[in-house]
């Protein structure tokens, strides 16, 4: 892998003046994501924050070929591209090797891309899929999906006096995806940017699909100051909410192993969305929210054979 | 050379598609339209053409991929019918929005609830505002010419809108007829090669597909498209004649059967033509003065063409093989009626709504129907504008 200071040359491919949030998780994973890419590429985004904010007619964030087409079929739409690039490259018309990258947040991924992204992942195309994960539908107003965390508050699993935000635990997508036996399947976060950026580059470079989950902090939606992005990302895999890891070809290894976890709370503690769980009363809360943590890290090494 | 074969619908939906060979083919198999993704699967497993297929997991997804596939640079084709077309929908808007060049073949049925397999226009008429030019077949025969022709309409130079090939399920769509075949080099002379407007492996030259455009662009977007269908009504005319001076055989957006003198018409669309002329041949043999027309192009609307046919008559049915739901009948009656405010005479107009989820229209319906109109210019007026065609009531 390239070091910092050759990373720091590669050219932009989205560039900035876009209109993303100060602190935005977002565009951060998607320029390193980029910055994995060794060949030209070929982008497209699901309908959400991403998209929006980095495509006001007449304007363009992205220095690359770019397609918005909607909300659920990202992975459907650079399947297709994908798809006709190989027919052109057939037919001779087309010489110069491509790679094909779909965006999508949580929602996009998730929840009403779930059909999409499956279907593309399964038929084989040679693309990369990135989920910017930031735990809720954050462009419409931060309003829950299936990453959204147990007890979080959003707009539609609000903390009531009867209810304390949300109800369900999250679903692990990057378990789902790779239940598809695909070549290669990640998690990364913002904050671990060179074993982001590594494992952008082993999903560029291999023959088929590829999936990573990227954690990207959401300051409007988790209720942070925009500055502490990249330290709250952090502390997402110190306390085993985010564990960073890959599926290489079928083998899982884990790439941060600390000799403990810190307790979820270090990662609760700071977000708004959180700060109902705090109150008196609700330790039993954070107690299953604690449990939860443990039961997934303890499953995950086992995976992994770390014990 | 042209050859004589005998193909069903579907059949020979998937020939034109084979002879076409896009680059590209997204599909989903569904009741009346699976044999045409089968045989298109059968002709890639077999080398007959070099097109990526794509057995993509939905119909959803065919149109995404299609969409993907067109922007890129490719030509692409897809065809469903039904549910599969309403599953569609959201990505239809955005297919002609972009102005992506895509042919669809539609293998016309009812939709749910309750559920039925059989042929009505429901999920076309569903689709009428999409954006898509509209083009409804009476014939096997001219399932084939339609395809072919609809890959020039669509990448025409000032159109560049996706284009709907619709031909009635069951009735057409498994109906075995015979037809002429051009050869494969004629038909790949006739669409000629795939020239993309800005495509997104032009990687010299990048651009942005499908940006936010708000109250600031919007409406200039849509107002183009405007353009771009008026535009569609003369190349799918130039298109045909072309296509005419080729096979020998000759389309247009309406087609008049025996109107000269008529006093009495059925307005139709797709196979229904076929049962309505030749009950228009026992009429005429009785000394009744009827005639019919046959919309073949819906969108654009030819309401000149419609005006002219039927203006000087005195009694003029709509078939609608669809219910618009809207308490005044179907879609097709409301448009021609529509296309009449302006003229100072105009026909009695009766809306028929028949053969909703597959049921059979026959010569004694047909007779029936001209029965109405007859009641009708006996009576100087329509006694109820909507009649149900074979409906138990």
């Amino acid at each position: 892998m390239a070091t910092i200071k050759e990373l720091s040359r590669k050219p932009e491919l989205l560039t900035g003046g876009h209109r993303l949030c100060a602190g935005c998780g977002a565009s951060i994973a998607v320029r390193q994501v980029l910055l994995g890419a060794n060949d030209q590429v070929i982008a497209g985004s699901a309908t959400g924050c991403l998209e929006v904010s980095t495509t006001p007619y007449p304007f363009s964030a992205w220095k690359i070929p770019f397609i918005h087409n909607a909300f659920e079929n990202s992975a459907a739409t650079i399947s297709g591209v994908e798809a006709a690039y190989n027919a052109l490259k057939r037919r001779g018309k087309i010489e110069k090797k491509m790679k094909f990258v779909a965006f999508g947040g949580d929602g996009g991924t998730y929840d009403i891309g779930l059909q999409s992204l499956s279907g593309a992942m399964e038929r084989g195309h040679d693309m990369v899929y990135v989920c910017y994960d930031n735990g809720a539908y954050m462009n419409t107003g931060i309003q829950r999906s299936g990453s959204t965390p147990f007890g979080a508050a959003t707009t539609t699993s609000p903390a009531g006096k009867v209810r304390p935000g949300k109800p369900q635990q999250r679903k692990d997508l990057t378990q789902i995806i790779a239940a598809h036996n695909i070549p290669y399947v990640a998690q990364a976060s913002i904050s671990h940017w060179k074993d982001l950026v590594k494992k952008a580059e082993k999903a560029f470079s291999v023959e088929g699909p590829a999936f990573l989950n990227v954690m990207a902090p959401c300051p409007r939606g988790w209720r942070t100051p925009n500055e502490i992005t990249i330290e709250i990302s952090k502390i997402s895999v110190q306390t085993g909410f985010w564990p960073l890891y890959e599926v290489e070809d079928g083998e899982w290894k884990l790439n941060f192993k600390p000799k403990e976890l810190k307790p979820i709370t270090d990662f609760l503690k700071p977000q708004g969305r959180f700060r109902h769980l705090f109150k008196p009363g609700n330790e039993h809360l954070l107690e299953t929210a604690q449990a939860e943590i443990d039961k997934n890290w303890s499953w995950l090494k086992k995976r992994c054979g770390v014990e | 050379m042209a050859i004589r074969v005998a193909y069903t619908g579907n059949g020979a939906c998937a020939q034109a598609m084979r002879q076409v060979e896009p680059h590209m083919v997204a599909a989903y198999p569904i009741t009346p339209q699976t044999e045409v993704v089968e045989e298109f699967a059968k002709f890639v497993a077999d080398g007959k053409v070099k097109t990526k297929f794509l057995p993509v997991e939905s119909e959803h997804s065919a149109m995404s991929a299609c969409i993907g596939g067109v922007a890129a640079g490719g030509r692409v084709m897809t065809t469903t019918a039904s549910q599969g077309l309403a599953y569609m929908w959201e990505m239809l808007y955005i297919a002609s929005g972009l102005r992506l060049p895509i042919v669809m073949g539609v293998a016309n049925r009812a939709l749910s609830a309750p559920i039925n397999i059989h042929g009505d226009h429901s999920d076309t008429m569903g689709a009428r505002d999409s954006g898509w030019v509209q083009l409804y077949c009476k014939t096997v025969q001219e399932v084939y010419d339609t395809l072919i022709q609809a890959v020039r309409i669509a990448e025409h130079d000032e159109v560049r809108l996706p284009v709907m090939v619709c031909y009635d399920g069951f009735s057409v769509s498994h109906s075995l007829m015979d037809l002429e075949v051009l050869a494969e080099e004629q038909v790949k002379g006739f669409v000629g090669r795939f020239t993309p407007r800005y495509p997104l492996l032009d990687i010299a030259n990048p651009v942005t597909y499908g940006p936010l455009a708000l109250y600031d662009f919007y409406f200039e977007y849509r107002r183009q498209q405007v353009e771009a269908m008026a535009t569609a009504e003369r190349a799918v005319r130039e298109i045909a004649e072309e296509y005419a001076s080729l096979s020998g055989r000759r389309y247009s957006a309406v087609e008049a059967y025996r109107l000269d003198n008529a006093e009495v018409a059925l307005v139709s669309l797709g196979s229904t033509a076929s049962t309505i002329e030749y009950a228009v041949d026992r009429l005429r043999d009785e000394g009744v003065a009827a005639g019919a027309l046959r919309i073949r192009t819906f969108r654009p609307f030819p309401k000149d063409a419609i005006r002219e046919a039927l203006e000087p008559l005195k009694a003029v049915a709509v078939m609608d093989r669809s219910e618009s739901l809207s308490g005044w009948g179907g879609p097709v009656g409301i448009e021609v009626k529509a296309a009449f405010y302006e003229t100072e005479a105009r026909p009695l107009l009766l809306d028929v709504v028949y053969g909703l989820g597959g049921r059979d229209v026959g010569v004694d319906d047909v007779r029936e129907v001209f029965g109405e109109l007859k009641k009708a210019t006996d009576a100087g007026k329509m006694s109820d504008p909507v009649y149900y065609l074979s409906l138990r009531e």
